[in-house]
């Protein structure tokens, strides 16, 4: 190989470790950090972007939501359940006995304190994700008085609580905070 | 193909000998980029910027695929939405700016590799085919980086657009049917927008199937080298892997420093300002030029001031163009010089350097505003330019007398004959 060295003619230093094991290593080394730092902009890119961040929380008018009645509504493109409670269906929401529930929580975990009649939960339903039924007029409100979700039956109970079929969590309460008594934040 | 004493693959693993039986693809990347490779011995930095185009492009493909997630092709919204690639998207800014960087980065390595084919004969028998297909890869590379220029819709976008497709209308005839068709519409519009974002998604993917022809025909007959002379022996290559690949290595590092300095630190060097002013069909910019990389040809295009004959100016200048680039395709037909490597050609030497020279005043022009004195300059360049391909190197070839070439290419690095060099 003229005067071409190769790597077995290169003399072996202290322990048989090479200078040039070591610049292929620190080579090697260098450029794998350099192309894990590469990489994660190019997947944080596929994260929400600041102007969907931007959408992320919502003050809605609850005045003139009626007794008994509830109301649809979109917060971070997905449906939001806002229903004002009947002392009917408080009172059938606190009876249950919630050590039994698959998801246990009291209806006054589930809302702000002095504000019970306000139940506001996602309208996804914890199974699979299709709009739970029971917050428009005439819909059907399943087994419990609260809500059906027509995909797999599951049935939710005036406080929102998974009670029968497939989901496995009551319908999720989102982040709010009462601004006054006719506004509440969203997010 | 190779040479006979190339290194044979020998998986070591299991599954390594399972897959070898049953799809070779490990066996294909040692025999192309790897050991199983023997590459001339003597290659010198010039013959790295095949390697460093091939990594632009994937650049350009990697960042591309990302940006096309967050482009809407849409007249009415694909400004603001480049706008909300810059702001909103996280790290969009940078993705944008890598991808309109590399394109720059694409050209500057691949007009090396180009010059570097150009000065060392590497289109003469037996590589012509690869020549070739190198020319086919710019051509592509030519109208997708035009088409990508069009996507964000400013200024410069649409008055491009409108330029380059009304080339075609110097056709005679045919012209205007074939400009509207191209533009499917009378100006560019919503229409043209889509289909080059169609076609600037697909064109990169056609790039790459013609890299892998380009590099297919490079191994049949291997590297040319600086001396141009054939190898000989063993002695005269080294294993592509890891001679090579750590050459070019390091030259892509470099590469990358200032790929990433100028992306970071000047990212609008290479642009234009008004191109961040949204497409408005009724005003056209003070000063329209293209992308620096196309500027020798629009020099040529706009050096054609003047009805020659019966043909009018405007389609003399067209064609004059096109022929800029369409010349290459003749090139191993026309320089019949038995002498590959320049480095032995003592003439050509010199009219290479005053080609190169030419090509960058043309350059110079074609970014300058079309009047005086760039127009006659022009003029002056793009004649010199097609008279050293037409003319010069087929007169140069008949007369000039080529220096004496070394035995082989051991022999020009050892400076001893063959057979005592090992």
């Amino acid at each position: 190989m003229a005067t071409v060295e190769t790597a077995d003619t290169a003399v072996a230093e202290e322990g048989g470790v090479r200078r040039r094991d070591f610049i292929n290593i620190a080579a090697v080394s260098f450029a794998g950090a350099g192309a894990v730092a590469t990489v994660f902009p190019l997947v944080n890119q596929m994260n929400p972007s600041a102007d969907v961040l931007a959408l992320s929380s919502i003050e809605v008018d609850i005045s003139a939501i009626e007794t008994g009645q509830s109301i649809k509504t979109s917060w971070r493109k997905q449906p939001i359940f806002i229903r004002n409670l009947t002392a009917t269906e408080i009172a059938e929401a606190n009876a249950v006995d919630v050590a039994g529930l698959r998801d246990p929580q009291t209806l006054a975990e589930r809302t702000t304190a002095g504000k019970e009649n306000w139940l506001i939960t996602l309208g996804v339903c914890t199974h699979l994700g299709c709009v739970p039924l029971g917050a428009a007029q005439g819909e059907i409100k399943g087994e419990f008085g609260g809500y059906f979700c027509p995909c797999h039956g599951s049935h939710y109970d005036t406080a929102a609580r998974i009670r029968k079929g497939p989901a496995p969590k009551n319908l999720e309460v989102p982040e709010h905070e009462f601004l006054s008594d006719t506004v509440v934040k969203i997010g | 193909m190779s040479f006979p004493w190339a290194k044979q693959y020998t998986p070591t693993t299991d599954f390594g000998q399972w897959m070898d039986k049953q799809l070779p693809l490990p066996r294909f990347v040692y025999n192309s980029v790897g050991a199983g490779y023997p590459a001339p011995r003597n290659l010198n930095y010039m013959w790295n910027f095949g390697s460093m185009a091939g990594l632009f492009l994937v650049i350009q493909i990697v960042t591309g695929i990302i940006l096309a997630m967050h482009y809407a092709a849409n007249a009415e919204i694909a400004f603001d939405s480049v706008e909300h690639i810059m702001r909103d998207v996280n790290s969009g800014w940078m993705i944008r700016y890598a991808h309109a960087n590399g394109a720059s980065f694409f050209f500057i390595a691949i007009y090396l590799h180009i010059g570097r084919g150009l000065f060392y004969g590497s289109y003469k028998a037996p590589r012509e085919m690869l020549w070739l297909l190198g020319v086919v890869i710019y051509l592509l590379a030519m109208a997708t980086a035009f088409m990508g220029y069009v996507l964000p819709w400013g200024q410069m976008s649409f008055w491009g657009a409108k330029v380059i497709t009304g080339l075609f209308e110097a056709i005679p005839l045919v012209g205007k049917p074939i400009q509207e068709l191209l533009l499917g519409g009378f100006a560019p519009d919503n229409a043209a927008l889509n289909r080059f974002f169609s076609l600037h998604y697909l064109l990169p993917f056609v790039i790459v199937g013609v890299v892998i022809m380009h590099i297919w025909a490079l191994h049949i007959p291997g590297s040319n080298n600086p001396t141009g002379v054939d190898v000989k022996g063993p002695q005269d290559t080294v294993p592509f892997h890891p001679y090579y690949t750590a050459k070019d290595g390091w030259t892509i590092g470099l590469a990358l420093m200032f790929f990433t300095a100028l992306m970071f630190f000047l990212p609008n060097a290479l642009g234009h300002a008004d191109n961040y002013i949204p497409a408005n069909p009724l005003s056209t910019p003070a000063h329209i030029v293209p992308e620096w990389y196309f500027w020798p040809w629009y020099a040529v295009l706009r050096a054609f001031t003047f009805d020659f004959l019966f043909i009018p100016a405007k389609l003399l200048g067209v064609l004059a163009m096109f022929s800029a680039i369409l010349v290459w395709f003749f090139l191993p037909w026309l320089d019949k010089s038995p002498v590959r490597s320049g480095t032995f050609r003592p003439k050509f030497k010199i009219f290479f350097g005053i080609l190169v020279i030419d090509v960058l005043i043309l350059g110079y022009c074609g970014g300058a505003p079309a009047e005086e004195p760039f127009v006659m300059i022009s003029q002056v360049a793009a004649a010199y330019y097609f008279a050293h391909f037409l003319i010069i190197l087929p007169l140069l070839s008949r007369m000039e007398k080529p220096e004496p070439l070394p035995n082989s290419i051991t022999e020009s690095v050892t400076g001893k004959p063959l057979n005592t060099a090992s």
